[in-house]
C-alpha cells in the first residue's frame, strides 16, 4: 500500500467522527519503483493531508520530508519533488496494521493490501 | 444472460480462485474488459491536459479495468470485495493500490480527494440483498453518499452496468440523484442485443453544461433514454397501419429484393454494429450469365 492510499484512507466504522489518520503499524516494508511525474505531484500537493503524509513517512523510517507543511513555491524545486514522490508513491506497507484513531480498531494488511471491511454490527 | 453470477452466490464467494483464475486467463473477457473501461475512461471526460489523476476503480476485481487507466498514466486506487480476485491482482502486478473493500458498506476515502471513479459490472451487485443484514437500498445509499463525499466537485463516476431489469436501473439511478449527483445512463448500441452496453454517467455537484450526459455510440444522433421511447412509438404506429393494409401488399416477392432493399438492411445491420460490407456500384448487382 502506498502512502498517497494511506493519506485518503478513512475509519468508517459506526460512531466515528474522525477516522483520520490510520495509525500505521509497520511489520514491513518495501520499496516499489513508480513513474516520476513532475504535473501529478504538483496537482496532489494540495490534496494531500501534510501532517499525515509526514507522520507516515516517519513510521515507516523516511524521515527527509520537511516537519511543517511547506507553501507551494516547493513546487518548483526538483529535490522537493524527488522526495515528495518517494514518500507519496514508491514506500510501501507491505504487512502490519492500519489503526482507527478514535476506537483503536484494526485493519490488517496482508501483501500490501488493507482489510477494510467491516463486521455487521460497525456498519 | 440466462446464469447471472448475482443470482447464483455474493461476489466474495462467488469470485473464489478458480473463478478469479477463469476470469482472468479468458483473453475474450480481457478484451471486453480493456474495451469497457476504455470508454468509461473517455466518458470520465478528464481534462485533455495529459496530467494524471488519481481515480477509483470500484470492482477492479484482477486489475484488468485498472490496466488500462494506468496504460492512459493515471494513479488508480482499486476496491474489491473478492480477495482472490485481489490476488490474481497482485500477481498481475498492477500498478495500482488495491483495498478489500465492500463498496456497500462506504468507501473508507477522505472528502473530494478522487478525481475520478470508474467501475466495470460491479455496481449491479448492490441490487442484491446477499445476507440477512443487507438491504439494497441502505448499501446503494451508502455507495453513493460515501461516493459522493470521496469525489472532488464536479468530478465524474462512469460505471458500466447489467441491470437485471428497468426496477434495477431506476432503483440505482434514483440512489445516486439522492446523493446529489447529476447525470443520467448512456447507452451504447441500443439496437443491439450483444453489444449493447449501459453506463450510469454521474456528476458531483449541482447540474450545469459540463454534467449533461454524453451521447451514447451507435444511435444516429438521437440521444439515449427520452428519444428511445419515442421512436418504439413511431414504430408501433407503423405495425398498426401495416395491419390494416391488404394482405395482397404486404406479401414481399423475390423481386422486392432490390438494391435499395439491400442497403436498407445493410444500413440496419450496421446500426446493430455488425460487420457489414461497404456498400459499391456493385452493391445488389446482378451476376454475369455465365455463373
Amino acid at each position: 500500500m502506498k502512502l498517497l492510499t494511506h493519506n485518503m484512507l478513512t475509519s468508517t466504522v459506526k460512531g466515528v467522527v474522525n477516522g483520520f489518520p490510520l495509525r500505521i503499524e509497520v511489520e514491513k516494508t518495501l520499496e516499489k519503483q513508480v513513474d516520476f511525474s513532475a504535473d501529478f505531484l504538483r496537482n496532489l500537493f494540495y490534496k494531500v493531508d501534510w501532517k499525515a503524509l509526514v507522520e507516515a513517512a516517519q513510521t515507516m523510517g523516511y524521515a527527509e520530508l520537511p516537519e511543517e507543511a511547506p507553501d507551494s513555491t516547493v513546487l518548483e524545486s526538483e529535490d522537493f519533488l524527488k522526495k515528495f514522490h518517494y514518500a507519496l508513491l514508491e514506500l510501501h506497507l507491505e504487512e502490519g496494521n492500519l489503526v482507527c484513531p478514535e476506537t483503536g480498531r484494526k485493519f490488517p494488511v496482508t501483501k500490501g493490501i488493507p482489510n477494510m471491511l467491516l463486521h455487521e454490527d460497525e456498519v | 444472460m440466462s446464469s447471472r453470477p448475482e443470482l447464483q452466490a455474493p461476489p466474495e464467494i462467488f469470485y473464489d480462485d478458480t473463478e478469479a483464475r477463469k476470469y482472468t486467463s479468458s483473453s475474450r473477457i480481457i478484451e471486453i474488459q480493456a474495451k469497457l473501461s476504455e470508454r468509461a475512461l473517455e466518458l470520465l471526460a478528464l481534462p485533455d491536459d495529459g496530467v494524471p489523476r488519481l481515480l477509483l476503480d470500484i470492482g477492479c476485481g484482477s486489475g484488468l479495468s485498472g490496466e488500462t487507466l494506468s496504460e492512459n498514466g493515471h494513479q488508480w486506487i482499486g476496491l474489491d470485495i473478492s480477495q482472490s480476485m485481489l490476488d490474481v491482482a497482485l500477481e498481475r502486478e498492477v500498478e495500482g493500490d488495491l483495498l478489500l473493500s465492500d463498496m456497500g458498506q462506504g468507501l473508507p476515502l477522505r472528502t473530494g480527494v478522487i478525481d475520478g471513479a470508474i467501475s466495470i459490472s460491479a455496481i449491479q451487485w448492490l441490487c442484491n440483498a446477499d445476507k440477512s443484514s443487507h438491504e439494497p437500498r441502505l448499501r446503494l445509499k451508502a455507495f453513493f453518499g460515501s461516493l459522493y463525499r470521496c469525489l472532488a466537485r464536479g468530478a465524474k463516476a462512469a460505471f458500466q452496468v447489467y441491470p437485471e431489469n428497468v426496477a434495477q436501473r431506476e432503483l440505482i439511478l434514483s440512489s445516486a440523484m439522492r446523493a446529489g449527483f447529476a447525470g443520467g445512463v448512456v447507452i451504447d448500441y441500443p439496437h443491439s442485443s450483444k453489444m449493447r452496453k449501459e453506463f450510469v454517467v454521474l456528476t458531483c455537484g449541482p447540474p450545469s453544461i459540463s454534467s449533461s450526459v454524453p451521447q451514447g455510440k451507435g444511435q444516429d444522433g438521437e440521444s439515449c433514454s427520452d428519444d428511445e421511447s419515442s421512436g418504439d412509438e413511431e414504430d408501433q404506429t407503423v405495425c398498426i397501419s401495416d395491419r390494416h393494409r391488404p394482405r395482397k401488399k404486404q406479401k414481399v416477392t423475390k423481386k422486392g429484393r432490390t438494391r435499395q432493399w439491400i442497403l436498407k438492411r445493410k444500413e440496419k445491420g450496421r446500426r446493430k454494429g455488425n460487420v457489414v460490407p461497404r456498400d459499391t456500384k456493385y452493391t445488389g448487382r446482378k451476376r454475369k450469365a455465365r455463373f
